[in-house]
């Protein structure tokens, strides 16, 4: 693996599920690429994908910045948006405010937040209501 | 079990990935919920689903599963079957239920993951 640090930026946009996935597949590609093991992959890729649906179904807008060195990945997902009113509420399993329209995407049962949590080393949401959630995501590589 | 021999006990239409129809597939999940896709652990899942989008493929993608079989032939898009083939993934259609294909294929010796 190489010893060079990388870093990736990459816009969200609120409401569009036609481009949602997007970032988590290129983050993919850049883990397979270095070699990282493929438990650590899937657990990241899953933990971002579910963070990035979040943006798109209850952001207006958002960024994903992606950094990774030899020993980890560290994803921080800065939305503008509604805010979360109470997080240990929406971490629960089955608590959902999604619309019907993400719902019929295959989202929105209230399982998205747990699961992040299941496939990160290290989650930590902040959140302000009427601005927006910031989401940090660190995964540690097997040395 | 060979993916080709369930195209042929659904009655599938394979869409995408047809050099792949040698490899072996144990294990299946049925769901229309990506949230409950994205919640399992096992590699080389084969998925049925009626969740005919895009965010299907991307699910399929990220937990590493290389097989959907959509049921109902429901209309699959170009897009879909870009971003499939891009990540070799298989995809069948079947004009068959969500319940009819699960039963054929738990007849057939497919395990459930729970």
């Amino acid at each position: 693996m190489t010893t060079e640090k990388m870093h990736f930026e990459y816009p969200v946009e609120g409401g569009n599920f036609s481009k949602a996935g997007y970032p988590s597949s290129q983050v993919k590609k850049t883990l397979k690429q270095l070699n990282v093991d493929g438990n650590v992959i899937k657990r990241t890729v899953v933990a971002l994908y579910e963070a990035e649906v979040n943006i798109v179904a209850h952001a207006y807008k958002g960024v994903i910045f992606i950094d990774i060195d030899t020993k980890k990945i560290i994803i921080k997902l800065v939305d503008e948006g509604p805010g979360i009113p109470d997080i240990k509420k929406a971490m629960e399993i089955g608590y959902s405010t999604a619309t019907p329209e993400v719902r019929e995407m295959g989202f929105g049962a209230g399982m998205g937040l747990s699961n992040m949590n299941n496939n990160s080393d290290k989650l930590t949401i902040t959140s302000e209501v009427g601005k927006g959630t910031n989401v940090e995501i660190i995964n540690y590589f097997p040395s | 079990m060979k993916i080709n021999e369930i195209v042929r006990l659904i009655k599938g239409t394979v869409l995408s990935g047809s050099e792949s129809l040698e490899n072996e597939v144990k294990i299946a999940f049925a769901s229309d919920l990506m949230s409950d896709v994205l919640t399992v652990k096992i590699d080389n899942l084969l998925l049925l689903t009626g969740l005919v989008n895009l965010q299907a493929i991307r699910t399929a993608e990220m937990s590493d599963i290389n097989c959907i079989i959509f049921v109902r032939n429901k209309k699959v898009t170009e897009e879909m079957i870009r971003i499939a083939r891009e990540n070799k993934m298989i995809i069948i259609q079947s004009p068959y239920s969500m319940f009819k294909v699960s039963g054929i294929l738990y007849n057939a010796g497919i395990k459930p993951v729970f």
